[in-house]
């Protein structure tokens, strides 16, 4: 049987168009309403990454900060969090689910016991930003042995014997992070550079699925339509807070944005 | 876990850059990685190299100040009635404290790579004042990051840092202190390391970063080596050196030349913040049993809850409020070589209040930490021991909070 992710994968392609992956953060604004925009959201998007949130990330930008610092705020706690998953992949249209997170929260609960809760919750995947290569070896062949990919980060200042060895030892999807930027910062490299280096990796794997993130927006999603796959956080984060501030409902208003996005692509 | 002799503390690191196998390493996001690895590269070439090592050697003594007093309090020596007590009076060195050691190495490292731009976080501010001063010195241009719940109370250091041309920027996340100021500058040199160099202020951070910073501050060591041998003939046979510990810098820098001896000979104590009597919150994650996490990049003892949130912490002295702790003094610990105890935020300004009745000495509420738990202890010793504080602050910074806290008269103009 085809792992989820790739399976998402084979299907964006079936439809030539990349697969859109969206983030939000788990709790954001609080359990019950981070699930239902879930559950909106996976109407329109093909994979979706559940930040777990963190107080002190060394990569997230102000708006991402915001979102988790509201989750935390709230009381969100990683067992609440394993619990919206599995509410999650409950509901009838579900997609592939992949965490995004550091590493602390996975060394606190212990390695083993957070693989197997996320097995158990139906996590597809994991992205753990401060756990980069070579330091990731061990914990990465853990996730394998339990079919949860581990996805590598690869980025602009990747070496070229350093992107070959990361590639090499990755799964089923990489992630490209397209400038030097914490997550929601403008996109400050043109698309054709960020391509140029898309394309580098795929040339040394074609067949691992590679997803671009980092400054993608509706203002610039549709300049890479031909890749694997694009990630859209920030903005959704942000517009949770702007529905929140307005007191609108985020769940109408980030499903909107996120069936936006996907028609941009399709 | 073993400490090895005659390989420095900074250089017991596995290919990884864990201290025991446990402590420390390289917890970064991936963009991260080239940059630190070209500082890696960089730092193991030039601590080698005779002609950086002078370089080094003649900043620290013409423009920094070295070295730095250690003298006798002899009256505070007569009040407490037991061990001799000393004190290296570190915050004699340019700028009032030891901050400028590290500062000025980082500064060196950044103009040798090209680099036009340099950031740093602080929490008293010193380490921020010391990097403007260094990156004046050296032309580079200079970002400040700083917790806004510290700008308002370390105001004296703000204002010089300004005044040295530095872009001073307030951080309003989480508790508004130096942790957050560090994750913020982290965050800076994630989206800005192809221009930027990047101090990290204390013996953490990731390996590099503990590396550099305790080999920058072993000058402390170092000239305390000399200065007893000119005084004792000998390295004295009963000698305990008191450190207030927050990150760690100045301890491991006053401790570092000193390793190897025996501990019965030469021990180390380090004084973390234990925070308000009253309050549960604390920064003192070695005397109060915290456990092993991770925290801006590298893996330590740290305040956290059971998810693996950091922890707010709590202490009078902002260079102390940090709720995690060097990798260098975690491992320190593990082996047994160095021992550690918090003194709270009123031991603390009690003991301002001795040494600056008995002594003309004024150490900032840092370094009081350590004062607390000597006096304490240099009662019961016996007059051949010789105890040694290190001063490491001025108590300029912290006029406003002694004022609130203990009246004026506690408090003078310089």
């Amino acid at each position: 049987m085809l792992n989820p992710i790739s399976l998402a994968f084979k299907n964006t392609k079936k439809e030539k168009r990349p697969a859109l992956l969206t983030y939000t953060v788990a709790g954001d604004s609080s359990k019950k309403q981070s699930l239902e925009i879930l559950k909106a959201i996976s109407n329109y998007a093909d994979i979706l990454e559940v930040g777990v949130p963190h107080n002190t990330p060394v990569a997230d930008g102000g708006q991402i900060q915001t979102s988790a610092y509201r989750a935390i705020k709230n009381g969100i706690k990683m067992n609440d969090i394993f619990k919206i998953v599995s509410d999650f992949k409950k509901s009838k249209n579900s997609k592939p689910v992949i965490f995004m997170g550091y590493y602390n929260m996975i060394f606190q609960y212990g390695e083993n016991n957070f693989l197997k809760n996320c097995k158990k919750s139906g996590v597809n995947g994991l992205i753990v930003v401060d756990l980069p290569w070579p330091e990731n070896k061990i914990f990465s062949k853990k996730c394998k042995k339990n079919s949860i990919s581990f996805i590598q980060l690869l980025s602009p200042t990747t070496s070229n014997k350093r992107l070959k060895s990361i590639i090499k030892d990755s799964h089923n999807m990489i992630y490209y992070i397209s400038m030097l930027s914490t997550t929601g910062g403008k996109l400050k490299v043109s698309p054709k550079k960020i391509l140029a280096n898309y394309y580098k990796i795929k040339k040394i794997s074609p067949k691992k699925n590679c997803v671009i993130g980092f400054g993608i927006t509706e203002k610039t999603i549709s300049k890479f339509k031909n890749t694997d796959g694009l990630v859209v956080g920030n903005q959704i984060c942000k517009e949770i807070t702007r529905s929140l501030n307005n007191r609108q409902n985020p769940v109408i208003n980030v499903s909107k944005i996120v069936d936006k996005l996907r028609k941009k692509i399709s | 876990m073993k400490l090895k002799k005659r390989i420095p503390v900074i250089d017991q690191v596995d290919k990884f850059g864990f201290w025991g196998g446990k402590f420390g390493g390289n917890f970064v996001p991936e963009t991260l990685k080239k940059p630190i690895e070209d500082l890696e590269i960089q730092f193991n070439k030039l601590k080698n190299d005779k002609n950086f090592i002078k370089e080094r050697d003649r900043y620290f003594r013409n423009w920094i100040g070295s070295p730095t007093r250690f003298i006798k309090l002899n009256n505070l020596t007569k009040h407490v009635g037991g061990a001799q007590i000393w004190s290296k009076v570190v915050s004699d060195a340019n700028g009032g404290a030891h901050k400028i050691y590290n500062a000025t190495v980082h500064c060196l490292l950044a103009k040798r790579s090209g680099k036009k731009v340099i950031i740093g976080d602080t929490g008293a501010g010193y380490a921020g004042k010391m990097l403007s001063m260094a990156a004046k010195k050296f032309g580079l241009k200079c970002k400040i990051f700083m917790g806004a719940k510290d700008i308002k109370r370390q105001q004296p250091n703000v204002k010089a840092m300004k005044k040295n041309g530095a872009d001073v920027i307030p951080v309003y996340t989480g508790s508004q202190t130096l942790v957050d100021a560090v994750s913020e500058c982290m965050r800076y040199w994630v989206a800005n390391c192809d221009t930027t160099a990047m101090c990290v202020g204390s013996t953490v951070g990731p390996a590099i970063f503990v590396r550099i910073c305790g080999w920058s501050t072993s000058q402390i060591s170092r000239e305390l080596k000399v200065q007893l041998i000119n005084e004792f003939g000998v390295i004295p046979k009963k000698l305990r050196l008191y450190n207030c510990v927050g990150g760690g810098s100045s301890s491991f820098g006053f401790w570092n030349e000193f390793m190897d001896y025996d501990k019965t000979q030469i021990e180390f104590i380090g004084v973390e913040a234990g925070g308000p009597t009253k309050s549960k919150r604390h920064a003192a994650p070695l005397s109060y049993g915290s456990k092993i996490g991770i925290l801006h990049g590298a893996a330590q003892y740290v305040n956290q809850n059971s998810d693996g949130q950091i922890e707010e912490t709590e202490s009078i002295s902002a260079g102390l409020d940090y709720p995690g702790i060097s990798p260098l003094h975690c491992f320190l610990k593990d082996v047994k070589r160095a021992r550690y105890t918090a003194a709270s935020d009123e031991e603390a300004l009690k003991a301002y209040q001795i040494v600056t009745k008995y002594e003309n000495l004024r150490p900032s509420l840092e370094p009081c930490h350590a004062f607390s738990v000597a006096i304490k202890e240099a009662k019961n010793l016996s007059k051949n021991t010789i105890v040694i504080i290190n001063s490491c602050g001025d108590a300029y910074k912290d006029r406003e909070i002694l004022e609130k806290k203990l009246g004026k008269k506690y408090v003078k103009s310089n």
